[in-house]
């Protein structure tokens, strides 16, 4: 590991981080650093400071809130995958964090580092916008949130200023009536999702009462697939009503293409995996 | 002991790599050591103008840096050669460093060197090298295409060689009587080495004593002396000590003498100081010599009753931008020799023209031209299957050598010792459960099942154990293929053995030990296995091509041959013996019909070394060396079997099961030979279905890093089932054939040719590897699925 130069900062404080980050232009914020770590070590990123944040204790952990659960941002994936509360009351996110990377990546990695980072082909955005979940920033103005839905803005950028700290990720439970998926047809190389879909159905009976479909991989940004969400809303969801939801609905613009998988196949992928991902929701929910 | 051969002893390797404390090049440090970077060109192919080095020299902590310029105004030679010649072969100028064009991305063009790696790094950056960026070429056709960019004035049409084997008019008669003939194109995909441990080295060089040592990752350190001292360096043998400390795996790509190891070295004669260069995981990929890339078309010819009358194939190789040490003879000798497979043919005609591509030259990779030659004869053989409506068990059985036929004289050149296709046929059919397999593959196909299932066979030959020094001397080898065996027995009758061969994961200090210990009936415990210095061992020729165990092992074998002689005429002296009835068994020489008269095997040892009372005649001392030059390749074979199931919407494989029956003669360690076996396995599948090194059209290697190359994991293999057969090989004293590549060499055709038959009602008869699922899934999607 031989990265270009840099000065490093430990925080000690949220409010001393934002004001480090204030302070240094061109900075980067330093949590788990598995994904800063290796483009620094490949020199893709060269910031002139490091600000560790993983010293502040208070951005760890699993807690009850008014709008749901809290997860700390420095909360490892390792954490929230193990996390009870989280098995039992928002499966999609223990899920998917159990999909990321290795264990190794696993025990460093932390959902806040992931989502600032925004890599598209990353586990978690989809979950979070499935989830409708919000993120909790503090800068030099106080703190703000923004839903998921807002937060990334293009491939590898956010909402987030470049003197803002992410504290936290705020997921509401998943109701008693509903259940979730999340699949992944992984990379074979670099294990990320080529396409992931996560996916939320909360019955009512014999009939849908909401769904919520996301994408990770396809596209720059998670795409939302609101449209079959709401298709499916008051369906019967059977497997021909979640097909045709999909069919009509689903509209995927730009999709990403690399040497693995092109745009084309990316979005057929996302029609497969976003229909098997609803209707495991759909099975897990009448269970 | 006797009887130790042929059993899973444990790899007395293990312990001190399982704990970290094996000692790889990086883990050397010497004192005053420095550090060096090389700057590599970020273009496919470029012609420098200009290399500015003031700022870089001045930034603290760097103590020199040198370009392409120095290094031709230097003393030293400056070029890597090629090892390999063929007839009218173009062997255009290989700098170590660049000086007027760089042809791939990853071509050296200046070193720095520093106090540390990071301030070499930061430096690097500094050298500012100016490109007049040319248009490149990285595809094997499109390089031979009309108005292709040209690598090479000397090479036009950027062809290096144009070589064949075999007999054209008979092969073109065969095709003209043919009842059925199938033909294809097809490419074998390129692949990246991938050890574990990155190359590097470390040169020191002694001003006061003109001696250089270099610890450096290499497969054949001998090998390496000799090639820096005729061609990179021009420094004296006897001035050059080469150390092969702990490598962490090669597969090929550590046989090579790099432009590295010369810089480095060439720095620390010029600095006078240790110099020590570590390839970072991504430089690896890019400068390492990668394997396969070739495109092929090959055609087969049978008659109405599916027996095989012709073969023909015409390949286009890719050499990359310049010709690595062995490159000219993978895709010929080590190719088209292996084109008659398991099969008898009475006509083959091979053309292989060796062409320049921008890219990282190619060379060697497990298999090394065996792969790609089961790759298209076992693809043409399915198709004829097909062809001819024969199953593809039967279409084998009918073309098999016969048992009985043996030894085979091949249509391209080579003979074969021995074998027993249908045996190994046999068992793997039998260990599949193969006719259950078509009874399910049948009953799923017909209810409609959306999971594809696709059985895979293929038998395949290999020409290892490389090999007859006069055979490869004619063909081109600008060196022997022997090797080299040291016998020294201590006084107190414990061994120390040297060996030519160069042990990089392999497990020779325990095989070795066995070949040892089972002949001089002691405890394996007795026996210690040194390799890998030039200072240590006798002249001899490394490990690579399934060769340690038939050449080392046998070099071994007979210089033990020379030991027990020389033993027992002290014995015979001592027992007041004739040496004709002196017979060596369990430690001890006994006289043949007297059992109370023998002579344990320490007080022998014992009495060679106090030397009171020798023979007339005869030298104190129990020191034996031998260099054994086989006489015939040896020829491993087996028939493997898998079975794959495919998600017929994403086109995703699943391997759910693979078969390997391997013969590879004599076995010493199961173990060891089992965990061969599966790492070839996990190669070859990789390859087949997921390795492929891209590079773009203007020369950047697209898939430079392991998030883009898929390196086959545990977790995507099957649980393999493996088993044996054993013909052993007629004419080395251990009748031991070789196993590192046999799995490598077996399993693309046989998960290629699984996916193929899970697709064929598709109408699918061919596809190329890697086998992606959007391949796939094009594949069933324009098929209507």
């Amino acid at each position: 590991m031989f990265p270009a130069n840099f000065e490093y900062f430990r925080a000690a404080s949220v409010e001393e981080a934002v004001a480090l980050l204030h302070r240094h232009k061109d900075a980067k914020v330093l949590a788990g650093g598995h994904s800063l770590l290796p483009i620094m070590k490949l020199r893709l990123a060269e910031p002139a400071a490091l600000i560790d944040i993983g010293h502040i204790h208070i951005l760890k952990g699993i807690s009850h809130h008014r709008n749901g659960i809290r997860i700390g941002a420095l909360t490892t994936h390792a954490t929230i995958a193990r996390s009870e509360v989280l098995q039992r009351e928002c499966s999609l996110l223990s899920d998917a964090a159990a999909h990321i990377g290795d264990p190794q990546v696993r025990n460093k990695g932390t959902i806040g580092g992931n989502i600032a980072h925004a890599d598209p082909a990353s586990d978690l955005p989809a979950v979070l916008l499935a989830l409708g979940a919000r993120i909790q920033m503090a800068g030099p103005a106080g703190d703000r949130t923004v839903a998921a839905s807002d937060f990334f803005t293009d491939l590898l950028e956010t909402e987030l200023r470049e003197d803002e700290v992410l504290t936290a990720v705020d997921v509401p439970a998943i109701a008693e009536s509903a259940g979730a998926s999340y699949l992944k047809f992984e990379h074979p190389a670099s294990g990320y999702a080529i396409c992931g879909a996560a996916a939320v159905v909360d019955m009512d009976g014999g009939s849908c009462r909401s769904a919520s479909l996301a994408f990770n991989g396809v596209t720059a940004i998670p795409h939302h697939a609101v449209a079959v969400g709401d298709a499916l809303a008051g369906s019967d969801i059977s497997d021909e009503a979640i097909a045709a939801a999909i069919e009509a609905n689903l509209r995927i613009e730009e999709p990403l293409g690399d040497i693995q998988a092109s745009g084309e196949y990316r979005v057929e992928l996302a029609k497969v995996y976003g229909r098997r991902a609803l209707q495991q929701a759909r099975d897990r929910a009448r269970s | 002991m006797s009887g130790v051969i042929g059993t899973s002893v444990k790899r007395r390797e293990d312990a001190a790599l399982l704990i970290g404390k094996g000692k790889y090049c990086d883990d050397f440090t010497l004192p005053n050591m420095t550090h060096a970077v090389i700057v590599r060109s970020p273009y496919g192919h470029a012609r420098i103008n200009s290399v500015l080095t003031t700022e870089a020299a001045e930034h603290p902590g760097v103590i020199a840096v040198f370009t392409g310029r120095d290094v031709v105004n230097s003393d030293i030679g400056g070029v890597v050669p090629t090892g390999w010649l063929l007839p009218g072969i173009k062997t255009p100028e290989h700098p170590i460093l660049a000086t007027d064009t760089v042809r791939y991305a990853g071509d050296g063009v200046a070193v720095v060197v520093a106090e540390d790696r990071y301030i070499a790094r930061d430096a690097a950056e500094l050298v500012e090298v100016d490109y007049e960026p040319l248009d490149a070429v990285t595809d094997v056709l499109a390089a031979v295409a009309d108005g292709a960019p040209q690598l090479f004035e000397e090479a036009p049409g950027n062809i290096s060689f144009d070589w064949d084997l075999g007999d054209a008019e008979a092969t073109a008669a065969a095709f003209d009587r043919a009842a059925h003939t199938v033909e294809v194109d097809l490419r074998n995909n390129r692949l990246i080495p991938h050890a574990v441990e990155p190359r590097g080295c470390l040169a020191s060089f002694d001003d006061t004593s003109g001696e250089l040592t270099l610890y450096v990752t290499t497969q054949n350190p001998h090998l390496h002396r000799l090639l820096m001292s005729l061609a990179s360096l021009n420094l004296p043998e006897h001035k050059m000590r080469i150390i092969a400390p702990e490598v962490g795996g090669g597969f090929g790509s550590k046989i090579h003498h790099y432009p590295d190891e010369a810089i480095a070295s060439f720095c620390s004669m010029q600095i006078g100081r240790p110099v020590k260069w570590i390839a970072t995981r991504s430089e690896t990929n890019l400068t390492d010599a990668h394997g396969r890339d070739h495109a092929s078309h090959a055609e087969i010819a049978l008659d109405a009753q599916g027996k095989i009358l012709g073969l023909r194939v015409k390949t286009h190789a890719a050499m990359g931008a310049y010709l690595s040490t062995f490159a000219p003879a993978v895709p010929t000798y080590l190719y088209g020799t292996l084109l008659s497979g398991q099969y008898d043919i009475p006509a083959i005609h091979v053309q292989t023209l060796g062409v320049f591509t921008n890219t990282s030259p190619v060379d060697a990779y497990r298999g090394a031209g065996r792969p790609e030659a089961t790759f298209v004869v076992e693809r043409l053989i399915d198709m004829a299957a097909d062809a001819t409506g024969l199953s593809v068990v039967e279409i084998r059985r009918r073309n098999f050598v016969s048992k009985d036929d043996f030894p085979y004289q091949t249509a391209v050149a080579l003979a074969y010792d021995s074998g027993n296709y249908d045996g190994a046929m046999d068992r793997a059919l039998e260990l599949s459960g193969y006719e259950a397999l078509r009874a399910e593959q049948k009953r799923r196909r017909e209810a409609g099942d959306t999971k594809l299932m696709g059985i895979g066979i293929s038998s395949f030959i290999e020409a290892c154990g490389l090999a007859p020094s006069q055979v490869v001397g004619a063909l081109g080898a600008q060196a022997g293929l022997y090797e080299s065996g040291k016998v020294r027995v201590h006084p107190t009758g414990s061994v120390t053995v040297y060996t030519g061969s160069s042990a990089h994961g392999q497990g020779h200090e325990t095989t070795f030990a066995q070949v040892v210990a089972d002949r001089l009936s002691i405890d394996v415990d007795q026996v210690e296995v040194v390799h890998g210095d030039t200072g240590e061992v006798p002249f001899g020729m490394g490990t690579y091509g399934s060769r340690s165990a038939a050449v080392g092992g046998s070099a071994i074998s007979t210089a033990l041959d020379k030991v027990i002689a020389k033993s027992r005429k002290i014995a015979a002296h001592m027992l007041e013996a004739s040496e004709d009835d002196v017979v060596f068994e369990d430690n001890a020489f006994h006289v043949r019909g007297v059992p109370s008269k023998s002579q344990g095997w320490g007080d022998v040892v014992l009495a060679a070394y106090l030397a009171h009372n020798l023979p007339e005649g005869l030298e104190p001392g129990l020191e034996e060396t031998s260099f054994y030059n086989p006489e015939n390749f040896t020829y491993p074979f087996g028939t493997h079997i898998c079975v794959v199931e495919i998600d017929s919407e994403t086109g995703a494989v699943e391997l759910q099961r693979y078969v390997a029956v391997d013969d590879v003669g004599n076995v010493i360690n199961p173990m060891i030979v089992d965990g061969q076996v599966h790492g070839g396995l996990a190669q070859g599948i990789g390859q087949a279905l997921w390795e492929h090194a891209v590079y773009s059209d203007d020369g950047q290697l697209l898939s430079g890093t392991l998030l883009d190359y898929a390196v086959p994991r545990a977790h995507n293999l099957p649980f393999f089932e493996t088993d044996r057969t054993v013909t052993p090989c007629p004419h080395n004293p251990l009748g031991v054939k070789g196993v590192g590549e046999a799995g490598s060499i077996a399993s693309p055709a046989t998960v290629t040719n699984a996916v193929v038959d899970a697709l064929s009602p598709y109408g699918v008869k061919h596809m190329d590897m890697p086998l992606t699922p959007e391949k796939i899934w094009r594949a069933i999607h324009r098929n209507g699925g």
